[in-house]
């Protein structure tokens, strides 16, 4: 058993790069996009500085269909736009494409419902102060509702590394992936409690590191 | 400094339309401290931030510093309320920055450079009493330091004008009274024009100058405090005065008593003659006195008295009437 996990080192460690190429990617464009996507959705939301219904509605049933497609589904029903521009639909990368799709929506509502428990007495205070609504977005919204963005970035990064397990259907490799195809295909039990041990403690970690960073940032 | 003029807000709700202000006018002179005060949903919180404009009226102008308020454009309008401070019954500090970056807040809003604001900053939290806390989290300071460190940032952009909405109603008595006694000395200090609201009328009286009563989106009564509370005219006025200048006896006593219960009331200098003594001289009369109080409003003094009196039933009301003639007013209140 040892030799055969040590045999897998080089496979694992490759694998690990994979995973770690298809997150980095889809997580930088969920704070990329996701975060004025969010952030769009709250402020054109009733009641605040830049209300627009149809914008709002539209924003929002686009961000819930995107969520509510499966993520299987979704990566097949992106190959075409996967192929136009990573030029391959097989890979780490081409599989980042749906992957930071699913990514920059799943972050979006995020960012959204963190935005929402900023206080409105806040937001009012700020107004009152004739702060412009660049000011109140950049100095005041986005640094209040900091602990919850990074909470929220947490929780996104953590499904990210489990939906890329799905990568493996184009090709796309990772951790998860080996997992699947030598533990689950090839009933190699001891190689998928290796590699479902790894995701654990990859787990553990990013979790941890979000949990301190929020719990640094919140000064409540 | 702030004049309404036939102001009127209603908010349309899906069930009806609320009339939350109605053509209300008077207005604000420089320098005083103005209350409003009046029960919840009577509409001067909405009021108060007309000023502002974070309320918008359906109806009317609002002139501040003479300038209508509700004309002015998106930038014009950022820098009038750059002059205009305003604080909360929440507070609504900015939970994430120091005391000392809320402080700044406001002057890095209006664009003021870094060198006055290092210099203006410690000078704001001297003067309310927070030197030693200019690196602290707003999550660490009780109510009263919070509302301090509102005071402050609503004087950082040398403000002309400080709205108050409800800036007592979440603090102790002891805190009440600090934050109202700061208020005044920046008041006094500054010559800075305070537009104050509150359900209670015991805010007013410590602090204001002059105060509207507000019912229903209606101003229904409007006079400096000291006649406000000696000769409240409307229903709600003596409703919201008789909370505040609480001489009542508990109707244990009351059932006890022979012969009328009155309650005398003394205004200004008629507080310091012996009507009372006087009076008893004149009619064989038995009196006792049960409750009483003296107020200082605005330092003039108002006293409050409750007496029992026994005896002839005609000497009883020729007395009750020498009394009304002498005093600001007599009225039987137990028979």
């Amino acid at each position: 058993m040892i030799d055969q996990i040590l045999n897998l080192m080089p496979e694992l460690g490759k694998a690990f790069w994979e995973t770690f190429q298809m997150v980095g990617i889809s997580l930088s464009l969920a704070l990329l996009l996701g975060v004025p996507i969010g952030l769009l959705l709250f402020i054109t939301d009733k009641g605040l500085f830049c209300e627009n219904k149809v914008f709002n509605r539209a924003g929002g049933i686009l961000v819930n269909i995107i969520r509510s497609i499966p993520f299987v589904i979704l990566l097949v029903i992106l190959l075409p736009v996967t192929q136009m521009i990573v030029k391959t639909t097989i890979g780490p990368l081409a599989a980042s494409v749906s992957l930071s799709v699913a990514a920059i929506v799943f972050y979006a509502r995020l960012v959204d419902a963190s935005l929402r428990e900023v206080d409105k007495g806040v937001i009012e205070a700020a107004t009152a102060m004739g702060a412009s609504v660049p000011q109140i977005i950049t100095q005041v919204l986005l640094v209040e509702a900091l602990p919850g963005l990074i909470r929220g970035f947490t929780v996104t990064a953590i499904s990210l590394i489990g939906y890329s397990a799905m990568a493996g259907i184009v090709g796309g490799g990772g951790v998860g992936d080996l997992a699947i195809r030598y533990g689950y295909y090839r009933y190699q039990m001891d190689v998928m409690v290796v590699t479902v041990a790894v995701l654990i403690v990859l787990v553990q970690i990013v979790q941890t590191i979000g949990d301190y960073a929020a719990k640094r940032a919140d000064k409540a | 400094m702030i004049k309404f003029e036939d102001v009127s807000i209603t908010f349309n709700t899906e069930k009806a339309t609320v009339h939350a202000v109605r053509n209300v006018s008077f207005e604000v002179n420089k320098g005083e401290i103005f209350g409003i005060v009046g029960t919840s949903g009577a509409g001067k919180s909405t009021l108060l931030r007309t000023v502002n404009l974070l309320e918008k009226p359906n109806g009317g102008k609002v002139n501040v510093d003479g300038v209508d308020i509700t004309l002015l454009d998106k930038q014009s309008l950022r820098e009038a309320r750059q002059k205009i401070g305003m604080i909360f019954q929440h507070y609504n500090l900015i939970h994430t920055k120091t005391v000392y970056k809320n402080v700044a807040f406001p002057m890095r809003i209006s664009g003021k450079s870094a060198k006055e604001i290092s210099k203006k900053v410690p000078e704001l939290l001297e003067e309310v009493g927070l030197s030693d806390k200019a690196h602290v989290y707003p999550g660490q300071l009780s109510g009263g330091q919070k509302q301090r460190v509102g005071i402050a940032r609503a004087l950082a952009n040398d403000s002309h004008l400080l709205l108050c909405d409800e800036p007592t109603s979440a603090l102790d008595l002891e805190s009440t009274k600090s934050i109202l006694e700061l208020i005044r000395t920046i008041n006094k200090k500054y010559g800075i024009t305070v537009l104050l609201i509150s359900h209670e009328m015991d805010v007013i009286k410590s602090i204001c100058s002059r105060v509207a009563v507000m019912s229903e989106g209606e101003v229904v009564d409007l006079n400096d405090v000291y006649s406000i509370f000696s000769n409240p005219r409307h229903e709600i006025t003596k409703q919201l005065v008789r909370h505040s200048l609480n001489v009542e006896i508990p109707d244990g006593i009351l059932g006890d008593t022979e012969g009328k219960i009155v309650k005398v009331l003394y205004r200004g200098s008629s507080a310091l003659n012996p009507i009372l003594s006087n009076a008893i001289r004149k009619y064989p009369v038995d009196m006792n006195i049960l409750h009483g109080r003296i107020e200082y409003i605005d330092n003039q003094p108002m006293g409050v008295l409750l007496v029992n009196i026994n005896g002839e039933n005609n000497d009883v009301l020729n007395i009750i009437h020498y009394l009304k003639e002498n005093t600001a007013s007599a009225e039987i209140i137990y028979d």
